[in-house]
């Protein structure tokens, strides 16, 4: 008996160092604001399992040559490219090319007007010809789409001003786009000369979800469907490699994703932040509050939300003028970014910041000083903040 | 928790555990300090009837588990892992024959992962042929599941080393025995891996996708053999260490003729070892590199280098007659684990590419007799992607029987 006394202590003594070594038996869910993905909320039961099946389909499918892909591609799956629906890496960076300027639609080189810069073994990736122009774009976090999605042409012309006609200094001009022959304009889709405004993308060049989600896997993954049936190689069409199915759970997965929810949004140096961001009119383009007409998605329908965008291009300066663009913006314009989510970035980029279209900004004040053209005034008046001043703005954007 | 300190602080306590007891040499039968790890496949119970020639054995898994992924559970979910049958036979003096066939998850796969005939001409020299168990660190010869501690099987053992990983061929292994040493070796011709290695669903490179390929077992993937070679040498009263290597092309680089693409390699290096010499102790570990060549301008995602391992410690805490069971024991367990899928750094950034796990498994077993387990585990994985971005973090407990019969 004295004999078992003695081994049953040590015994005690390891069960309970195991049980101290580790902060908590069953991982707790990370708090609803720290997580990017999600569905948006009031989503019905049939709504939900259409979400969970494009969940599966973005997150989960990873393309193989035997399942279509490549031979030439970028990324094997959604997910890899936007891991838990948030930004981009370095790694997942597109690299487009061949419009040099706007409106330009014909005689675009080969290959077109994506780089598919990796090949399935036996194959070889596509490579630029020296001194092609070309932008990089770091993938965009995905969240809160469906919402973007759901404003009226309507709402983002109001905010248009292509001459500036108020004499601000900020532009605002929408990127006109010639829609793929699978789009289907929605009531609140208003033609100019057979063209549609895009919302998606660096440069705006997607008019909408399906447009932008059925080119990512023709140009992404080099996976054909009935929407984009050519094949990224050679140029011809072959069998679909994804089906309409399935591409519409993305769509309606992408749609239906949660806005990114504001962090701290009470404390005192986040409303000091918010009030400096609007003084120093960074607002201007980065319009904060949005709020959605009657939707087919019910939980999308009058909804406010948050995204701190103008879906508008604005001339952004010489210093982010790469040379290439698309549809009808200048080489120097780009989409004002959404910046929801932004604090929650490096939860995606692998603990670091990869800013601005090509992710060459490492940090949000690096990101704020590379902006030039329209934004020139608003970087001017951060650099002459205060150091503490900047500290609070920083903290807000953060916080968002 | 941050896994590193997690582990270090176990670590840490373990050795305070092994100096509240004292340390001895273990006095294991002669038998039992002959064996080695290559031995696993024979040294098995079977049962016999009389004189007839054949004997039959198996056994079997079933556990029940509860986990969470942060946050998130798929509630109590209970699963038969596998259940395997041995039947052998002593054809002739010398010549021997065996067979495992295994169920995995009812009769969801179905697989023949050894039939192989031994012909000893000489302690030293046997030769094997039929479907061999790739001697490739010490898991995968010696996977049944009533020998160990822990309700699953070890990260790196099954995704490093597709364990149970086998193959048609042929080689030789023999052992010898020098006053405290035993020394062995095995070598072997097999078919091999193919490209699903690298063209997968997984998304990584995976060695235990070649095992979807259904006609491994008809045909070499392509006109290159596996060779398998493993040493292993044993002080019978300090322990076993194994050093262990397969190689191989895997893809198809010719067809009729036609060459598709450069050979490219696929090469497994495995340490392993085990010792009881600490009294009431025993320490089992492994530890294996992949070398694979990975077409440069495919996706960094699939790495051109993985490596992991674990160890285990398992402690008899009581052995003795317990509810009418002769030398019953109850053992404190702990696995501590890790798996890199890719080493390796971002070409766009420099920094280094993750895709990694760690985990830590304590464990309590009670053995009414050797061959019998009723066991019990705490397991915590951390997951982190290629990115490196803050771990999946999934936790829970299992519980689970296995026996031979």
């Amino acid at each position: 008996m004295i004999n078992i006394k003695i081994k049953v202590l040590p015994v005690i003594c390891f069960m309970a160092a195991i049980i101290y070594s580790c902060d908590e038996v069953f991982p707790e869910a990370p708090a609803e604001n720290e997580l990017l993905d999600g569905p948006i909320g009031a989503l019905s039961f049939s709504e939900q399992n259409r979400f969970l099946a494009g969940d599966v389909a973005f997150n989960d499918e990873i393309f193989t040559p035997e399942s279509g892909l490549g031979p030439m591609f970028v990324a094997t799956s959604c997910g890899s490219c936007h891991p838990g629906d948030g930004k981009g890496h370095p790694f997942t960076t597109l690299t487009r090319f061949g419009q040099t300027s706007p409106g330009q639609s014909t005689d675009f080189p080969a290959g077109a007007p994506q780089l598919q810069n990796r090949a399935i073994p036996g194959f070889e990736p596509e490579k630029l010809t020296l001194g092609t122009p070309f932008m990089k774009f770091t993938p965009p976090a995905v969240t809160g789409l469906g919402l973007l999605a759901a404003l009226t042409d309507e709402q983002i012309l109001k905010n248009a001003d292509p001459d500036d006609v108020d004499g601000d200094g900020i532009s605002g001009i929408p990127n006109y786009i010639d829609p793929p022959d699978y789009f289907q304009p929605k009531w609140f889709h208003q033609a100019v000369n057979a063209q549609f405004i895009g919302r998606f993308g660096k440069k705006a060049a997607a008019i909408d979800l399906l447009q932008q989600t059925a080119t990512a896997y023709n140009q992404d993954m080099g996976v054909t469907s009935t929407f984009e049936p050519l094949d990224v190689a050679t140029d011809l069409s072959v069998d679909p490699e994804v089906s309409d199915q399935t591409i519409r759970e993305v769509v309606f997965y992408l749609s239906t994703l949660k806005a990114p929810i504001q962090r701290d949004p009470e404390t005192y140096n986040v409303i000091q932040g918010q009030q400096i961001f609007t003084d120093i009119n960074c607002g201007s383009c980065h319009i904060p509050s949005w709020t959605t007409p009657e939707s087919d998605i019910p939980a999308l329908s009058n909804k406010t939300f948050h995204p701190y965008t103008d879906l508008l291009l604005h001339d952004m300066g010489p210093e982010l003028d790469d040379g290439a663009t698309e549809g009808s913006a200048e080489t120097y314009e780009w989409r004002t970014p959404p910046l929801w989510g932004l604090g929650l970035s490096p939860d995606s980029q692998g603990g670091e910041f990869f800013l601005m279209h090509d992710g060459r900004a490492k940090s949000i004040e690096e990101a704020i000083l590379m902006h030039g053209g329209e934004a020139n005034d608003s970087r001017g008046s951060f650099e002459q903040l205060s150091d503490i001043d900047k500290q609070k703005l920083l903290t807000f954007l953060k916080s968002l | 928790m941050k896994t590193s300190s997690s582990i270090y602080k176990i670590g840490g306590y373990l050795l305070v555990l092994i100096c509240l007891n004292h340390v001895a040499f273990a006095q294991k039968s002669d038998s039992f300090q002959l064996l080695l790890n290559m031995d696993a496949v024979y040294n098995r119970p079977f049962l016999q009837a009389g004189s007839f020639p054949v004997a039959i054995g198996g056994y079997i898994e079933a556990q029940g588990e509860y986990f969470v992924s942060d946050g998130i559970t798929e509630g109590v979910s209970f699963k038969i892992p596998r259940m395997t049958l041995f039947v052998s036979s002593t054809i002739t003096e010398r010549i021997k024959f065996l067979s495992e066939i295994e169920f995995e998850e009812g009769t969801k796969e179905i697989n023949i992962e050894f039939a192989a005939l031994d012909f000893e001409f000489h302690p030293l020299l046997n030769f094997r042929g039929g479907i061999i168990m790739n001697p490739i660190g010490a898991f995968n010869q010696n996977h049944d599941g009533p020998r160990w501690e822990f309700v699953d099987r070890p990260i790196s053992a099954t995704t490093i080393i597709p364990a149970t990983f086998s193959n048609v061929g042929f080689g030789l292994h023999g052992k010898t025995y020098q006053k405290q040493w035993v020394w062995a070796y095995e070598a072997y011709v097999t078919n091999g891996f193919n490209d699903r290695i690298v063209a997968n669903s997984e998304g990584r490179t995976w060695l235990p996708a070649t095992k979807e390929n259904v006609d491994r077992f008809e045909e070499n993937f392509n006109a290159v053999p596996l060779i398998t070679l493993k040493t292993a040498i044993r002080h019978r009263k300090i322990g076993e260490i194994g050093l262990s290597w397969m190689g191989d092309v895997y893809n198809k680089y010719e067809e009729d003729g036609l060459m598709l693409d450069q050979k490219r390699r696929l090469d497994v290096l495995a340490i392993d070892f085990n010792t009881s010499a600490i009294k009431n102790l025993d320490i089992t570990g492994e530890w294996v590199w992949a070398f694979v060549d990975v077409p440069a301008t495919y996706s960094q995602q699939f790495g051109s280098q993985q490596q992991g391992g674990f160890i285990d410690f398992v402690y008899t805490v009581l052995k003795r007659e317990m509810f009418g069971w002769e030398n019953a024991r109850i053992n404190l367990a702990l696995r501590l684990e890790h798996v890199d899928y890719n080493v390796g750094s971002f070409e766009e950034t420099g920094g280094n590419i993750h895709d990694d796990v760690q985990a830590i498994v304590p464990a309590l077993s009670f053995r009414p007799s050797s061959q019998t387990v009723i066991r019990a585990n705490y397991r915590h994985i951390w997951e982190t992607d290629l990115l490196g971005n803050p771990a999946a973090k999934t936790a829970g407990f299992q519980i689970g029987i296995s026996s031979y019969f």
